[in-house]
């Protein structure tokens, strides 16, 4: 009964952690390898203008920030380029707009409003009301030429999506009846003739607008203004696309603005232009991530590793892998049976032996322990009391080390000189832990001790510096819930150990005869 | 033949065999209490709680607890022959010095080499700092009656006592072995330092298998003297003794050490609250059948002497 509690237990905690992980991997985008990459696009949108001296405003249309607002893209960061003009930023008819202002100029003016943008696939949840667009003036042959048209149109749709998508057709794709080449002939320009279908759209009553964004793609090129025409049918809005008549959002699409105001306007200057520049690059998807969650959720980052200063991340870097070395032991001892000195030493062992490099740390561990033996073997013979014993042992390792250090200068080598305080002090609790179990248990037991703490040392060691394990925790630090699991789910395991297989091998063998 | 570690867990599971995972999971992190172990670990203690319940015990010549006192002892001492230094913390026969004579003012210890005063208590002085007992926490020290064992072992020990081991579970005897010391365990009856471990068959009392560190042995490898077939002398009373001190210190599951006295006849040494495993390989019987057999009685039995009685019927080695 406490078992299927325990088991219970184990199974929630890791799924609480791999929720959280996941959730930090599919939606915030965290990477799960140190080096992962992925797209963004800067993309610099140039106001050029003729300016007539007086006071002079700009309005331009902007990209949505809120990400409700924008489908399958989002605005990490934008900033505004403006030399001697006041901005404002402000959100009215269903969009956002940068309004510049100033006082006096002349001539050519550029402004500049600069994006960086991530893919990030969500829902788009466009709740903007369905408004009827302002009906076209026609003459009466071009009003002839519609109502003929519609009345095509009609006998081959079936709902809103479809008269529209078949109004598209026959007025864009296909202009060859005279009724649509009438109307299409003084209509030049994709943006023109989308403004026409929507404002048609509203003699039959059905709510439409012209929506723009431009079609991010993998290269570095001016992109053109995408007008997308969208119609709603009393549920929700349908997006057409303009070049062929079908339905949905394009692929790589980035919404500018769905405001019916124009892109750009300036108060002197009726003919404006506004040139899109898109440039792509890959970037680390670590500081993507980090910059993303900002955007999305502050208190993510702010109460993760992550927002920590620089130096305590890289403790925590090294402080995450430690449970992973205890895991291991775990598995060692209870699992195999290996046998070590004390618990938890072997992965204080590994942590030292970070710093030292395991070749380094192996050779550096074995003769400074079989060094600081051979003292205490003679202190011993000196009848010492425990602590002062333990000190002088200390002092010994101290100055073993230092003359490990400088000889291994002179020869050359490098490895003795990265000695940190850490291991001095693990090294003369391991010389100690021996001499004891040497004096208890015998030389054999005490070889066979420090070999085994030595080996799940190096195992330990090993799998506590492979980069993407340790990458992977530090992202997602969660994923010790999972371990925390794992460890009380084997934590009731009493079966044999591999060593006992061996130890008792003989009575099996009994059992066959 | 190739060592196939599924076939041999196979095999093991069959005939019983616990290890020391399903040791500590059920039977000693389940039966036995944490509160009790003091009364096991503090060799003082036990014998204390041993006396107050008519147990026998070596007679306690002094306890050395401060530093100071261990100039003392030689004073308290100068009557006794022969005596037994322990750390009250000891386990597994760590730190324990056996003196059988003199020779002027140097003490002569079990295995023949002479001691001086100033070794003897640079040993009283390192057991005192804690360097044989668990964590090396301090510790007191205990001078003991030595045992002048039973001649019967005469020919099957070497230069020791040998002792019984009989594993207690919820008061009822489950398994026991006798424990010989050899010239490799420097006279312990140890099995982990090379002390031969013999199986005793529980209805008759007498010796059946030998192990030798992992070995199976039929005779004693100093003495060359069979080890098998001995009947162990006063058995009732060793089981009886086991059975009633488990009662005494509280432990669902633990060991019992006994020593068999020439002249006092059976002693309690020390009680385990962690006994090993290797006692299954001298019995070549695995302990679960018989654990599970007290498990699932419905009513544990009130006298110790009804659960020796039901030992005796059913846990026969085979």
């Amino acid at each position: 009964m406490k078992k299927t509690q325990l088991y219970l237990l184990a199974v929630v905690v890791s799924l609480v952690g791999l929720g959280f992980a996941g959730y930090k991997w599919q939606v915030l985008k965290f990477p799960l390898e140190p080096d992962a990459e992925v797209q963004v696009w800067t993309i610099q949108a140039r106001a050029e203008f003729m300016a007539n001296g007086g006071p002079n405003r700009v309005e331009l249309q902007l990209p949505a920030r809120s990400i409700n607002d924008l489908p399958d893209f989002l605005v990490l960061d934008e900033r505004l380029i403006s030399r001697a003009y006041g901005e404002q930023m402000t959100k009215s008819g269903g969009g956002r707009q940068v309004e510049w202002s100033v006082r006096r100029a002349r001539g050519k003016q550029s402004l500049y409003y600069v994006a960086t943008v991530v893919r990030d696939e969500h829902e788009w949840l466009d709740g903007s009301r369905p408004r009827l667009a302002d009906p076209p003036v026609l003459s009466e042959a071009e009003q002839a030429a519609l109502d003929s048209i519609f009345t095509e149109v009609k006998a081959e749709s079936a709902d809103t999506a479809t008269f529209s998508r078949a109004l598209v057709r026959r007025l864009i794709l296909n202009p060859e009846s005279g009724a649509a080449e009438l109307l299409m002939a003084s209509r030049a320009g994709s943006r023109v003739r989308a403004e026409f279908i929507a404002a048609a759209l509203a003699i039959r009553k059905i709510p439409a607008r012209v929506i723009h964004g431009l079609i991010m793609t993998e290269s570095n090129t001016t992109a053109d203004v995408l007008p997308l025409l969208q119609v709603h049918n009393e549920q929700r809005w349908v997006t057409i696309d303009l070049r062929n008549a079908e339905e949905g959002i394009p692929e790589n699409f980035f919404l500018w603005s769905r405001s019916n105001k124009p892109l750009l306007s300036v108060e002197s200057d009726a003919t404006p232009s506004l040139t899109f520049n898109v440039q792509f690059n890959l970037a680390d998807a670590m500081v993507m991530a980090k910059r993303r969650s900002e955007v999305r959720n502050r208190d993510l980052i702010n109460y993760s590793l992550l927002g920590l200063p620089l130096d305590a991340q890289s403790t925590y870097r090294i402080l995450l892998m430690v449970p992973i070395g205890a895991f291991i032991m775990l598995l060692l001892r209870n699992f195999v049976g290996i046998k070590t000195f004390g618990t938890f030493m072997p992965v204080l062992i590994a942590l030292a032996f970070r710093e030292t490099r395991l070749i380094g740390g192996i050779l550096l561990f074995v003769v400074v322990v079989g060094l600081g033996l051979l003292v205490r073997f003679y202190l011993e013979r000196l009848r010492l009391l425990l602590v002062p014993r333990l000190t002088a042992v200390l002092i010994l390792v101290v100055l073993l080390m230092a003359a490990v250090s400088v000889v291994s200068n002179r020869m050359g080598i490098e490895v003795g000189l990265s000695v940190a305080l850490f291991p001095i002090v693990i090294m003369a609790m391991t010389i100690e832990r021996m001499s004891i179990s040497w004096d208890e248990r015998g030389s054999a037991h005490a070889l066979k001790e420090g070999f085994g703490t030595l080996v799940t040392a190096c195992l330990a060691y090993v799998v506590m510096t492979w980069d993407r394990l340790e990458f992977l925790f530090f992202v997602y630090p969660e994923l010790l819930l999972v371990l925390f699991g794992l460890t009380l789910l084997l934590g009731r395991y009493s079966g044999y150990r591999l060593t006992e297989l061996v130890r008792f091998r003989a009575l099996a063998t009994d059992e066959q005869k | 033949m190739i060592f196939n570690p599924f076939t041999v867990a196979r095999r093991l599971r069959k005939i019983g065999l616990i290890g020391i995972n399903q040791r500590n999971a059920d039977y000693v992190l389940r039966y036995n209490k944490r509160q009790f172990y003091p009364r096991v670990d503090d060799k003082l203690l036990t014998k204390k709680l041993a006396i107050e319940h008519g147990l026998p015990v070596p007679e306690l010549f002094a306890v050395v607890r401060e530093e100071h006192e261990i100039k003392e002892v030689h004073a308290k001492l100068a009557e006794r022959e022969k005596f037994v230094v322990k750390p009250a913390h000891g386990s597994g026969g760590d730190g324990i010095v056996v003196i059988v004579g003199r020779r002027g003012d140097k003490y002569r210890r079990s295995n023949g080499v002479l001691m001086t005063a100033d070794e003897f208590n640079h040993h009283l002085s390192n057991s005192l700092s804690g360097l044989f007992s668990l964590g090396g926490q301090a510790d007191s020290v205990l001078i003991e009656y030595c045992v002048e064992f039973d001649p019967v072992f005469d020919h099957v020990s070497f230069r020791g006592v040998p002792d019984v081991r009989i594993i207690i579970f919820q008061g009822y005897p489950v398994m026991a072995m006798i424990r010989l010391p050899t010239r490799m365990s420097d006279g312990k009856a140890n099995l982990h330092q090379g002390a031969i471990g013999v199986g005793i068959d529980l209805p008759s009392g007498r010796t059946c298998k030998g192990v030798w560190g992992n070995e199976l042995v039929t005779e004693h490898p100093d003495t060359e003297h069979s080890i098998i077939g001995m009947d162990i002398p006063h058995w009732d009373q060793l089981m009886m003794i086991a059975a009633t001190a488990s009662e005494m210190s509280g432990l669902g599951y633990v060991g019992v050490d006994i020593v068999l006295d020439k002249v006092h006849g059976p002693m309690i040494l020390e009680l385990n609250a962690r006994p090993g495993l290797a006692i299954q390989i001298a019995n070549g019987n695995g302990l679960q059948h018989r654990l599970e057999a007290v498990e699932k009685l419905k009513q544990l039995a009130p006298t110790a002497a009804e659960r020796v009685a039901f030992a005796r019927e059913h846990f026969g080695t085979v």
